[in-house]
């Protein structure tokens, strides 16, 4: 009787321990993305909440449903928001090739010292995660404007008679997303090239690859797991930046981050940012699932 | 006998740039810092003015305290919740709906903020119409958003670290008829302490460091450190700024080192 009621507890403890967190997620994550999407279904009003209702009861199990399409229909047909759209792909995708680009030949680098100096050249990376994203975009507008210290040094140097335009322009959002995001392509690219073994690289050798020919035909292969974390890592959040593109872009950066938030704090229009919300939620789940597949496979063929 | 495998020089000029790319900002930002004049490209001399400046600035001195409480509830419930994921994930074997928990302790890793933030305040306004709680928004809509994106960086770190974790002395004990409770507050809990450590770090930091998120969920009076710092800076550079930021960074400096010196001594004793 006793052993029975102690499984019993074990039994409850166990469910405890899933449903605590579980609950917390389904109702504060995944919850409010249906929310959004019946609202993006309903027309603006003025009042508190400022949306009309998409379900209508009518009481017991009857229900009407009012929801419109009028949010869709604006959005499709006004080439603003499609051109957000297109071109926050566009900037995710050339900053990722950025970050890739100057993040690889650091993640290899850190993957071949030894000891403390890797220790130490891998807390470089982590720090800038640790301070402040807002103050290390902040720190780009000191540098980049008119007055600031790259205009001011090229003109110095005598490169340049007028100071150029870096600050307000896509330039300066490229150059944000990338060095923001550089910790997130190297911790996984490091990751995957620090396991590879480096006995391949010598066999490589030895069957007379030349450096350039084993790195393309060894180690590039290789690392490609970590090439696609650090790319999704990098691509997904970008598309949907805000700060980055309010604080460096120009008026003609146009990014679907920027459009929302405008849509919601300025237009005040809940509906039509929901609406943009759930097509770029659209956009952002092909790579997602795409990604989660691919971990799957990876994990089954290591199984 | 093993050949090394030597780096070419580009790769070395390489990382020299990643790392003068990564750190030139933060630098100029700490040495305006001390820029008596206001102008950023104008060295007027060594000051600390704008140190004192800030300890003045009231509303940011205020803003700061809302960040912290924010940052430091948030932070301790991420953790829990986060362990008690990582435990059901990585102890609980095939559960049922394991991959869609799986899914949406991910997902908020890589959502973009105004997404979390936007889908966070309809769902406090839709409960708000439907339950009446909560009737306000304020640093509990925020610590509560706040909670639910830094868990799933929580269970990242969790995860790793308990998959690490010898399961045979759990097992003993078990066996000698110790309940699974206390078997996890006495001998999981201390060798999986590091990741809880730096879960709780993490959390805090993003929490801290949150403009979007808290700009949804916040409502009147209550404005967190990151969104009265974005309102400074988009008028243009203050140097009053520059200033918090290199508090700020020498206070992650210091925590970094002594958290690495925590873990090391503490990987030394196991």
């Amino acid at each position: 009787m006793m052993l029975r009621f102690s499984q019993i507890q074990n039994r409850m403890g166990r469910l405890l321990v899933l449903l605590i967190p579980y609950l917390w997620m389904l109702v504060f994550f995944l919850l409010p993305f249906l929310i959004l999407v019946r609202i993006s279904f309903s027309e603006t009003r003025i009042g508190l909440p400022p949306y009309t209702e998409v379900f209508e009861w009518l009481g017991g199990l009857a229900f009407e449903i009012k929801g419109s399409l009028v949010n869709y229909h604006f959005l499709f047909s006004d080439n603003l928001y499609l051109a957000a759209y297109a071109n926050s792909i566009k900037i995710a995708a050339i900053s990722t090739l950025i970050c890739l680009i100057i993040g690889y030949p650091m993640a290899l680098g850190i993957s071949r010292v030894k000891g403390q100096v890797r220790t130490f050249l891998l807390m470089l990376v982590i720090l800038p995660f640790w301070t402040s994203f807002l103050i290390r975009v902040y720190a780009w507008i000191g540098l980049l404007k008119n007055e600031g210290l790259i205009n001011h040094v090229l003109q110095w140097v005598g490169l340049i008679d007028h100071p150029l335009p870096l600050l307000h322009s896509t330039f300066a959002v490229y150059l944000g997303i990338s060095y923001s995001y550089l910790p997130f392509m190297v911790l996984p690219l490091y990751a995957t090239l620090e396991k590879m073994d480096p006995a391949l690289l010598e066999a490589a050798a030895d069957l007379g690859a030349k450096p350039m020919q084993a790195f393309l035909r060894v180690t590039l292969p290789q690392s490609l797991p970590g090439i696609i974390a650090g790319s999704m890592l990098v691509f997904i959040p970008s598309i949907g930046e805000f700060v980055i593109p309010d604080l460096l872009g120009g008026t003609d950066t146009l990014m679907i981050g920027k459009v929302l938030w405008n849509e919601f704090f300025l237009n005040r229009d809940w509906p039509l940012a929901s609406s943009v919300a759930v097509i770029m939620l659209i956009i952002l789940v092909v790579p997602l699932v795409w990604w989660q597949r691919h971990q799957q496979k990876l994990e089954d063929q290591s199984q | 006998m093993t050949r090394k495998v030597k780096l070419p020089g580009f790769v070395f000029t390489a990382m020299f740039f990643g790392y003068a790319f990564l750190y030139s900002p933060i630098v100029s930002l700490v040495i305006y810092s001390f820029n008596s004049s206001k102008l950023v490209t104008v060295w007027g001399g060594f000051s600390t003015k704008w140190y004192v400046e800030l300890f003045h600035n009231d509303a940011l001195i205020n803003a700061a305290w809302q960040s912290l409480k924010v940052a430091s509830l948030s932070a301790t419930c991420a953790v829990i919740l986060g362990t008690l994921a990582s435990v059901a994930l990585v102890r609980f074997g095939n559960f049922f709906g394991r991959s869609l928990m799986q899914g949406v302790l991910t997902a908020p890793l890589v959502m973009p903020e105004v997404l979390l933030g936007l889908t966070m305040l309809m769902l406090f306004v839709s409960m708000d119409q439907l339950i009446g709680w909560p009737d306000a928004r304020g640093l509990l809509t925020i610590s509560i958003a706040h909670i639910t994106f830094a868990v799933a960086y929580v269970v990242v770190i969790v995860q790793s670290r308990l998959k690490t974790v010898d399961r045979s002395l759990e097992e003993a004990a078990l066996d000698l008829g110790a309940r699974p409770a206390k078997v996890f507050f006495v001998i999981t809990l201390p060798l999986i302490a590091p990741a809880l450590l730096s879960g709780w770090l993490l959390a805090f930091t993003l929490s801290l460091d949150d403009l979007v998120i808290a700009s949804f969920t916040s409502g009147p009076g209550s404005t967190t450190l990151p969104m009265v710092v974005f309102s400074s800076v988009r008028l243009g550079v203050n140097p009053q700024i520059n200033a918090l930021a290199s508090i700020l960074l020498l206070v992650v400096v210091i925590c970094v080192v002594l958290v690495g010196k925590a873990v090391k001594s503490g990987e030394r004793k196991n």
